[in-house]
């Protein structure tokens, strides 16, 4: 119960949040998110019906921020009202709700007490309590009160909180994989315990079920003796146990399934085990029925043997595929406990639950970063291998974002929480991974079409192989026929085919959530690996993004170093991003910056000042001229750097020109690996790019990529994807979540580079975390090693069920005289499931191809 | 053919034809989602060897929360998979497990087990 409490909830507080403040005259002011508006009429219902109300005084919704922002008199009117009246016309404005379960509370005036101490809480909306969970169902504006105060009220009506028991990160999951886990694992002990009680008794059933073979046995109860009857009577006494203990979620899995009128791997067990099991019954009770006494035998060891090896299958397949969802598993585990909070200037150690927004967090060495946050203070390198993948720790200062569940390494720094709870990098991520693991691949539509007629299917041929065998097959017949059909029933095995594709997935996506890459649903999945050219965004996907200081130039006589803190310490005073970019280079060279007197800017030119007495210049060939300056010594420089698709400025000291310096855009170290990765994968990468034709060209002669679309304007992305598909392309797009979007939606799969903890925010089909192009590389590749294993595991189990049932209704009899062992047939039906889920467990190892960088 | 064979027979096909029509040709009538307070169209639905009931009917344009109770242990239904609405959800034995979507057009949606085993409508009006 208290999970659906958690997920109905956090799904609309996701929708939500509240900021109430004071106006003049005690109106209040409000704006409320309104989750489900989908088209412009939205709005006017919206601010009709809310409009409407007693003590609303205005009100105005915003569908493009899905904001209602309404004016409302306190007195006359409740938040709660507002929230319940968004709600009954078909809007979410939820609130966040929590569950929180309080220390012996006994009677019903307490739970009065309790509820009302809630209500008089501001940003409380509905509080109520229940004597029988000894808990209190608290709905609250997230933003308006925390849970310190609501913990306060309740302790300021005298109870007390039992244990901290909000786990957002279990909602944000949807359910907490605990339960699940101890559910399966009791699961697997029932399920092995009644398969050793079941091999128990089969192995002295069949011994003694077979006396023909063994000579003692055979002498001590010939055939058609009364010994003999006796003892089989007995094992019969045995088995029942067998068949309806160890079997019993056969015939309960059966019967569930009658009632809806469907049929399932338990059906045909059931009616395998039953048919077995009946027939040796009226051998026994009643051998004169058979014309022949030979054909008085009985099958207490089908039953027997059946059950012990299917449920040891059932049991092996449970613990295989528990390892399928190691990757989630391993996520979830990740969320660190606690968190070190500065509040009111005091170090308080907190459950990671309680931490808000805007909270002021402490981080030493070697601690687990607990949400995501914005470094305000200190220094240090942090290990984000465990989201991004990167192997290297990431260097954080002032103002860096930090991730929730990485680990700082080396120095101590606070950060300024962003996102807590169900909203962290790390929540997201785990809610798209088990939404990703529980869609469907295009592949296994084929398989749920099949699946819905299979086990029919198969209990029709097992019919019609009877009435063969009865009809035209040799004596003893109904033996022969009876075997016939038990070996039909039991053969096939429905649930391989069933299990072929979801394992797969699962173990893939998961295998892409460890390395970074955030596959969003098994329609990306299946067609990454069709991928025949992939489209890069250049700016901030093959390059960082951000220019850089790349070449000093300097005339004769002087030196390099000279030069560039000159330039740079021009350039402190301005705040063009490239003279950023020369500032921070000078900066790597360990130069000591001077001070700069009379700075001006000459816009569209360049800057200008004096240093330690010199007049430098620093801007284009326009400004030299202007200024008289000589620059033709330096121009095949210029013309040299330019054609590179750098951007270089000359820079003239004291009237005299003084050397270049060149700035461009660099690219990331390693998208030149990636790229040759690609193409060696058989895919085509294409660069796109709205910068002009030349310094396109510098790029991507640099990373080796051959065909660029250049000059495209940001709107024409998208067009120009759709042209390449028009040839016949599957494409892939490479680009940011933001400025790409419709690119990235028109391409057959889009690829979001995020960087950080938006990871969730863009609505792409695969996003990396961590900024790499190799992430698209590794993506691929998992993709074609999944869509492989899935191909696999379908070719295996249809192939079974196709070869396995004919030969079981005995198509080979005629020819060669084979009938296969019901007992056989058990036994592969047990494995062939099983097999399914371990070949989807090998992904677990995949390791990428491409030789590391 | 002896009397025995034409019996077998008989009772043969009988069955083959008693299976198919059992199986194959069921008609389930819908069940209407009720409307709460809160604007949601809610249905219950019982998990154990099926979807009970199997056919949902709701209306479009409104939010539609679908609460799973699962009362049983088999693996196969450990998970239900709205494929058309992209969502699914876990659904541990014995918990009420709600699922949320909204339905804009009309038609006929199915959910299921991931192994398409347990099948369910979603008739969106």
């Amino acid at each position: 119960m208290n999970k659906t409490v958690s997920t109905i909830n956090d799904a609309a507080a996701s929708e939500l949040s509240v900021r109430a403040k004071p106006t003049a005259d005690g109106e209040q002011h409000i704006d409320l998110t309104v989750g489900g508006m989908i088209g412009a009429h939205c709005p006017q219902v919206l601010e009709k019906a809310i409009g409407a109300m007693a003590g609303v005084n205005g009100v105005h919704v915003n569908l493009a921020n899905k904001r209602a922002a309404i004016d409302y008199d306190p007195g006359r009117v409740k938040v709660a009202a507002l929230v319940n009246a968004i709600r009954r016309i078909g809007y979410s404005a939820g609130t966040a709700s929590i569950r929180i379960p309080i220390k012996s509370m006994h009677c019903s005036s307490c739970v009065t007490r309790v509820e009302l101490a809630l209500l008089l809480t501001p940003g409380v909306l509905s509080a109520s309590a229940n004597l029988a969970i000894n808990a209190v169902d608290v709905g609250y504006v997230p933003d308006a009160v925390n849970l310190q105060t609501i913990r306060a009220a309740i302790e300021s009506a005298g109870y007390k909180i039992a244990q901290p028991e909000p786990a957002d990160i279990r909602a944000a999951v949807e359910d907490g994989m605990d339960p699940e886990l101890v559910g399966s694992d009791r699961e697997y002990r029932t399920l092995m315990r009644k398969f050793w009680f079941a091999s128990a008794v089969a192995i002295p059933v069949m011994a003694l079920s077979y006396p023909n073979l063994i000579p003692a046995l055979r002498d001590w109860m010939p055939m058609g003796s009364d010994t003999r009857r006796i003892v089989w009577a007995l094992l019969g006494l045995f088995s029942l146990p067998v068949m309806l203990w160890s079997g019993s979620q056969f015939f309960t899995g059966m019967w569930d399934a009658l009632k809806h009128r469907a049929a399932n791997m338990h059906t045909l067990i059931s009616f395998g085990i039953m048919a077995a099991f009946l027939y040796s019954v009226v051998a026994v009770v009643d051998p004169g029925i058979f014309p022949d006494p030979a054909l008085a035998e009985v099958f207490w060891d089908v039953t027997d043997v059946v059950v012990a090896l299917v449920v040891l299958g059932l049991a092996l397949e449970i613990k295989a595929k528990g390892r399928t969802s190691e990757a989630i598993k391993k996520l979830i585990g990740l969320q660190p406990k606690t968190a070190r909070v500065l509040r009111d200037g005091r170090e308080i150690d907190l459950p990671v639950e309680e931490v808000v927004v805007d909270d002021v967090v402490i981080v030493r060495p070697g601690d687990k970063i607990p949400v995501d946050g914005k470094v305000v203070d200190g220094s240090s390198a942090v290990d984000e291998s465990m989201i991004t993948g990167e192997s290297m720790p990431i260097e954080k200062r002032p103002g860096d974002e930090v991730i929730g569940a990485t680990l700082n390494k080396t120095g101590s720094f606070k950060f300024r929480t962003t996102k807590v709870g169900k909203d962290t990098a790390l929540a997201s991520i785990i809610r798209m991974v088990k939404d990703a693991q529980g869609s469907k691949a295009p592949i296994q539509r084929v398989v749920d079409m099949v699946a819905g007629y299979f086990v029919p299917t198969v209990l029709i041929l097992g019919v019609l192989a009877f009435v063969v065998w009865y009809l035209i097959g040799p004596e003893p017949r109904v033996v022969f026929a009876t075997i016939v059909l038990v070996t039909t029933l039991i053969i096939a095995c429905p649930c391989a085919l069933g299990l072929a594709t979801p394992t797969s997935l699962t173990v893939g996506i998961g295998k892409g959530a460890e390395n970074g890459i955030l596959i969003r649903s098994g329609d990306a999945l299946q067609t990454s690996q069709q991928l025949d050219t992939i489209i890069l965004d250049k700016t901030g996907t093959i390059t960082r993004g951000t220019p850089a200081l790349t070449n000093v130039v300097v005339s004769q006589g002087l030196g390099e170093d000279d030069v560039l803190r000159l330039a740079a310490s021009l350039e402190r005073g301005s705040e063009h991003p490239l003279g950023d970019a020369i500032v921070k280079g000078a900066e790597q060279r360990g130069l000591v910056l001077a001070d700069t007197v009379n700075f001006a800017a000459v816009p569209g030119h360049g800057v200008s000042g004096r240093i330690e007495g010199r007049e430098i210049l620093l801007g284009n060939a326009k400004l030299m001229r202007d200024r008289g300056i000589l620059i033709e010594g330096l121009a095949g420089d210029w013309e040299r750097l330019a054609s590179e698709g750098k951007t270089p400025m000359y820079v003239a000291i004291s009237g005299k020109p003084a050397g270049l310096v060149a700035v461009a855009d660099t690219v990331k170290p390693d998208s030149r690996n990636a790229i040759g990765a690609l193409q060696r994968l058989g895919i085509e990468v294409v660069m796109m790019t709205g910068d002009n034709e030349r310094t396109a060209r510098a790029i991507a002669r640099e990373v080796g990529i051959e065909r660029v679309l250049a000059e495209v304007l940001p709107d024409g992305k998208a067009r120009e994807v759709h042209k390449l598909q028009l040839e016949g392309k599957t494409v892939g797009m490479v680009g940011d979540g933001i400025n790409d979007a419709p690119a990235l939606a028109q391409a057959d799969v889009g690829f979001a580079i995020g960087t950080g903890t938006d990871v969730a925010i863009e609505a792409s089909d695969v996003t990396l975390i961590k900024g790499s192009l190799i992430g698209v590389v590794t993506a691929i590749e998992i993709s074609r090693a999944t869509m492989r294993n899935v191909r696999q595991n379908l070719i295996g189990a249809f192939g079974y069920n196709t070869l396995g049932i004919p030969v079981a209704m005995g198509l080979l009899y005629p020819f060669f005289g084979v009938l296969l062992s019901p007992l056989i047939a058990a036994a592969a039906m047990a494995f062939s499931s099983l097999t399914v889920v371990t070949n989807a467990n090998r992904l677990r190892f995949f390791k990428s191809k491409r030789i590391a960088s | 053919m002896t009397p025995d064979r034409w019996i077998v027979l008989t009772i043969g096909l009988l069955l083959v034809a008693f299976i198919a029509w059992f199986f194959w040709l069921k008609h389930t009538k819908g069940v209407h989602a009720t409307t709460t307070s809160g604007g949601y169209q809610e249905a219950m639905i019982l998990v154990k060897g099926g979807y009970t009931p199997d056919t949902i009917i709701v209306s479009r344009g409104r939010p539609v929360r679908l609460s799973f109770r699962r009362e049983e242990t088999a693996s196969c239904s450990a998970k239900v998979v709205f494929e058309h609405f992209g969502k699914s959800a876990d659904l541990p034995t014995g918990e009420l497990v709600a699922v949320e979507f909204m339905p804009e057009e009309p038609g006929e949606y199915g959910f299921a087990c991931p192994m398409g085993m347990f099948r369910g409508r979603l008739i969106v009006e």
